[in-house]
Order: C-alpha cells, then structure tokens, then sequence
C-alpha cells in the first residue's frame, strides 16, 4: 500500500514538473529547428517570467493570472528586441559563436537577477483559491500542482491545433521542414523567426513562472536548470512538438522516480539514460537525421 | 612588421613552420619576473599557470578540432581527484601523481569521446554536459573516496622529486606548475605543429573534404580529444598539488564555461592566445570580483557578447589586426 502511495505521489509529482518542463523547452525545440540556432540562454527567459510574476503579485498586488499574461507578455516582447538586435546578426555564425554569445547573455542575466533579488531562492505564494489540497479519487492533491498540470494540458492543446491548423503553423512547419523552399514560395522566414522565438520565449516564461513553485528561482537558475532544457529537446528531437512532450514527461517522472527511490544516486540515471538514449539515436525520438 | 610576423606565426593553421620564434620566449621571461618580483602573487601566480595549461588542452580540441565542448572540466576535476585520491592511498610523490592523473583523465577521454564524437552539433553539446555532470554525481555520492561535498583536505605531498618541499608562500608550487607548463606547451606546440595537428584542422575546416581525400576523421579528433583529455587532468593534478584540497567546484558547469572564456578572450586557435586570457581574466578577476561580484559576472557576459559581435579573435586577434594596421601604413 505504501508502494502504491509513492507511486500516485511519484507519478503526480513527475507529470506537474514534466509539464513545466514542456511548457518552458518547447519553444526552444521550435527555434532551434527553425533556425538551428544553438539557444543556451533560453532559461533566461523562464527565470524573469518567474522573478516578474512574483514581483507582480507580491509588490504591485496583482491576481495571481493577470501578474501570469503579463509577465508572458513582457518577456515575449523583450525577447523579440533581443532576437533583432542581437540574435539575427548570428544566423549564419558557427555553433562556437552561437554558444558563447547565449552563455554572454546568462552571465549577465544571471548579475541582473542577483543585483534585483539577491542570491536567496524565491518561491512563488500561490493565490488564495489554490492553496492547501484537493481531493480526487479518494486521495489528495495539492491543488496549486493540479492547476498546473490543467493549466499546461490547455497551453499544450492550444498549441498544437495553432500549429496544425493555423496558417502561422503551416508556415512554421514549412520552414522546419525546409528553410530555403518556404523562402522561395514567399514565406517572409525572418519575421516568422521573430515571432515564433517570442512565442517560444513568452512560453517559457509562462513555464518557469508556473513551475516557480517546483523549481525555486535563484539567481544562477539558467545554468542550473540549463541541462534538464536541453536533455528535454536533444532527446524528444528539434523542430517537433511531440518530440518534446516524449521527453519531458520521461524527464519529470523519472527524475522525480529516482529522488523519492534512489536519493543517494541523485540524477545520476537521468543522465545515464539521456546518454544512452542519445547513442541510440542522436537526433531525439522523433527527430529526423540530417 | 616583423613583430607582426612574429606574432602571426603564433596562431598556427597549417603548415606554420615549427621554429622557435624570439618573441615565444617572451611568456617564460615574464612568468620568471614574477617570480622574482612579485613573491606575495605567487598563489595567484600558480592558479594561473595552471589555468593556461588547462586554457592550452581546450585549445586542442575547441580550437583546433572545432569540438565545441562544454565539458571539458570534467577531465580537469578527474585528474584533480584521481590525483587526490591516489596521494592520499599510495604515495603523496608529486610526480607519479601527475603521470596517474593524466593516465586516468586521458582514458576517461578516450572512453567518452569514443561515444560523443559519433555524435555532433546539440546533441554533442549535450553529452559534453551530461558527462560532467555524471562524474560531479559520482564525486558528490561516493564519499568514502572522495570525501562528498567537503572534498579531500590536507592531501598529503611529499616534496617534489624529493628534494623540494610545497612552501607556505608558493615558491616551489609556482615553479613546479611553470615546468610542467612548459612541458605541456611544448607537447601541444608539437602537435599542432605536426601533420596530425593539420589533419585535425583539416577535420575542423571540411569535415566532407577530408573524408573525401580518405583521412581517418574520427581517429583523429578521437586521438586529439584524448590528448586534451590528459592534459586537463594533469593541469587537475596541479591544482590538487599545489593546494593539498580537492573540492567539488573542479567539476563544475561554471568552470567549463569559464576555461571557454579564458581562451576565447585570449584569442582562439592560437597557442598563445591560451596564456593571454587566462592571465587577463584571472587577474582582472582578483582585483574586480572581490569589491562586486555581480558586476565582475555582469561584466563576464558583456565581454562574452562583444567578443562574439565585434573581436572573434579575442585580445590577440586585435593586437594583430592592430599591428598589421600599423605595418600597412608604414609600407
């Protein structure tokens, strides 16, 4: 019985951050098969929608959802400046160049955050009509945990019929598929990129100011959680948005599996395994090779 | 101009001749000068040679190799624990430590670039990091070896070669660290200089090229990769050496990251360009980060994207581009 226990609170547990997981990598997934641009810094941008939505709520006294679009809202237009000014000028730039640039662009936010909100762990207070446990099936769930895991399923189901049904999701897919062909047909691929990394990047700030009730914020938050992104994309596969999910999901619930059974190996497996899988086929699940 | 030239002949693509030039004396001049002049800098003296070594082994494969690694700490912190551990249980003699770090650190090179070179691009990225993060796991849980996340402390040394004693003010560390630099320099100034080193710029420049013309690609980087491997764990060994600890910070992410910017700022694919930075980056970081580390770090990630914008060759890219400006003019 109590095996049973650990495991509904595993399983639940590991769905909420698989979930975050998905919500903050996709976009990530999205860019870098769009544009195969090797993106480190994309944390940056769950970390301030994380650190704006608690500063909305506890400063400026906003409810809980509007500090949630809001700081959605910021982030994805912030991140759009930075993708013109800075991002495009490195399109063509070898991997090299790509990688130190985003890791120039952690350091600073990571000095930023530090200067703004020190180097303590913030944690998000959830709003009133989300604390304390609900009951389901006989047992009880923390609800804030719930309404994540709701709240990422509605984002996540949006999200695929916009990129199945939308003429932006045809153009993106178009131009995952092959860049150079939806140039010529007339896509306008530069604005195209510029929306989707604001997409993507207001995604991960909703990710990360939902998740900041699993993953705290702290300061150096993109380089922590810099490996859990990444492993996430490499192994669902660039350019897809199943891919992704596959991933995350394996992530949050074996990651959480091997905290609550094997503490003493801490994430250990998840790294051996995202090697193995990787050997196995290093363009992800469901990626395509090259 | 003919410093220019000197200078040039420093960042070898291929086929630099070998020669020493007089200008190549010029580091161990200064590294001697500071140890005459400035005693009381020596600490700081050694962590920088060490660096520099460590700077030159990414340089092998970041560089040269054109594997873009941020993983390559984990070849240091093994060769700073297998130098700890193996002082601690056989013998604490300097130099057989050096030669069991750079064997261990070398073979975990050879077993795991065996693996992530088959791969490249992200997912090659991402086995880079999960690499170290695995041997951080095993450092951080397997605390009867290696002491958990306190590390090893007071690892005992014996006196190099049996003759001279680790002194409190770092006289013998320094200059233990300077000759195994010297060392490590001449060995990868050797092979950037040999056919295999232009082989392995060749794999960099067009992989599809010199599959074409039937060079042996992935025993090359693999080979170049192992050799790198090596050398970070004997620049390891010195650290655990020179300052009797090993901690957990060896195998970190941030000292990945921050060993790329070393040689990144120092100039890239150029031997020198690994003293440069280092030297530059450390020393800077002594004086700034201590009055504020938020914006020494804020600083770091500016510097990352100026380089990137505006300086790819780093600090001796712009002295050349400098120089040869000037002997332009002057022709």
């Amino acid at each position: 019985m109590e095996f049973l226990s650990g495991l509904v609170s595993t399983l639940f547990l590991g769905l909420a951050y698989g979930a975050v997981l998905y919500v903050i990598s996709v976009g990530l997934s999205v860019t870098m098969g769009l544009m195969g641009f090797v993106n480190l810094a994309h944390g940056v941008f769950a970390m301030a929608g994380g650190y704006l939505v608690i500063t909305g709520m506890q400063k400026l006294g906003l409810p809980w959802l509007a500090a949630l679009l809001l700081s959605c809202a910021a982030v994805a237009l912030a991140s759009m400046l930075l993708e013109r000014l800075l991002y495009s000028r490195l399109y063509g730039a070898g991997e090299l160049e790509q990688v130190l640039f985003t890791i120039g662009l952690i350091f600073v936010a990571v000095a930023v955050a530090r200067l703004a909100y020190g180097t303590n762990p913030v944690f998000i207070k959830p709003p009133e009509f989300l604390e304390g446990q609900t009951r389901l099936f006989g047992r009880s769930f923390p609800s804030y945990r719930l309404a994540v895991i709701v709240f990422s399923a509605v984002l996540i189901a949006a999200l695929w019929i916009g990129l199945e049904r939308t003429r932006w999701g045809a153009m993106v897919r178009a131009a995952v598929d092959n860049r150079a062909m939806a140039q010529s047909i007339g896509i306008d691929t530069g604005r195209l990129f510029t929306l989707t990394f604001a997409l993507g990047s207001g995604l991960a700030a909703l990710g990360g100011a939902l998740g900041a009730d699993l993953i705290a914020m702290t300061p150096t938050y993109p380089f922590e959680q810099l490996v859990y992104f990444l492993i996430v994309v490499s192994i669902g596969g660039l350019g897809t948005l199943r891919g992704p999910f596959i991933g995350a999901l394996l992530i949050g619930i074996g990651d959480t599996a091997c905290k609550y059974w094997v503490p003493q190996f801490g994430a250990f497996f998840v790294y051996a395994a995202t090697m193995a899988l990787l050997l196995w086929r290093p363009q992800g699940l469901l990626g395509r090779a090259h | 101009m003919d410093f220019a030239r000197h200078l040039g002949a420093a960042e070898v693509g291929y086929g630099g001749s070998a020669r020493l030039r007089p200008l190549e004396f010029l580091p161990w001049i200064l590294a001697l000068a500071v140890y005459f002049l400035a005693p009381s800098y020596l600490a700081l003296g050694s962590y920088v040679l060490i660096m520099i070594l460590f700077a030159l082994s990414l340089d092998l494969v970041l560089g040269y190799g054109g594997i873009v690694t941020l993983g390559h700490a984990a070849y240091f912190g093994f060769g700073a624990y297998a130098a700890g551990v193996f002082a601690t249980n056989a013998t604490g003699d300097p130099l057989p430590g050096l030669v069991v770090a750079g064997v261990a650190a070398g073979l975990l090179g050879l077993a795991t670039g065996a693996v992530i070179l088959r791969t490249h691009g992200l997912a090659l990225l991402m086995l880079t990091l999960a690499i170290t993060s695995i041997v951080f796991e095993v450092a951080s849980q397997w605390s009867s070896v290696t002491g958990g996340s306190d590390g090893m402390h007071s690892v005992p040394i014996t006196p190099v070669l049996g003759l001279f004693k680790f002194d409190l003010f770092g006289k013998t560390a320094y200059l233990y660290c300077l000759a195994v630099l010297l060392a490590g320099w001449w060995l990868v100034r050797s092979v950037v200089h040999s056919p295999f080193g232009m082989a392995l710029s060749g794999t960099r420049e067009n992989d599809a090229r010199m599959h074409a013309i039937g060079a042996p690609v992935y025993q090359r980087r693999l080979i170049a990769y192992t050799l790198s491997a090596a050398l970070a764990g004997v620049a390891g060994a010195l650290l655990t050496h020179t300052t009797q600890f090993v901690g957990l910070s060896v195998l970190t992410f941030e000292l990945s990251g921050e060993i790329v910017v070393m040689l990144v700022l120092g100039g890239i694919r150029r031997i020198y360009g690994a003293f440069v930075g280092p030297i530059v980056f450390l020393v800077a970081r002594d004086y700034l980060a201590k009055q504020s580390p938020e914006y020494w770090t804020l600083g770091v990630g500016l510097l990352l994207v100026i380089i990137v914008m505006f300086a790819r060759g780093g600090i001796l890219g712009l002295v050349d581009a400098l120089v040869g400006r000037a002997a332009g003019r002057k022709d």
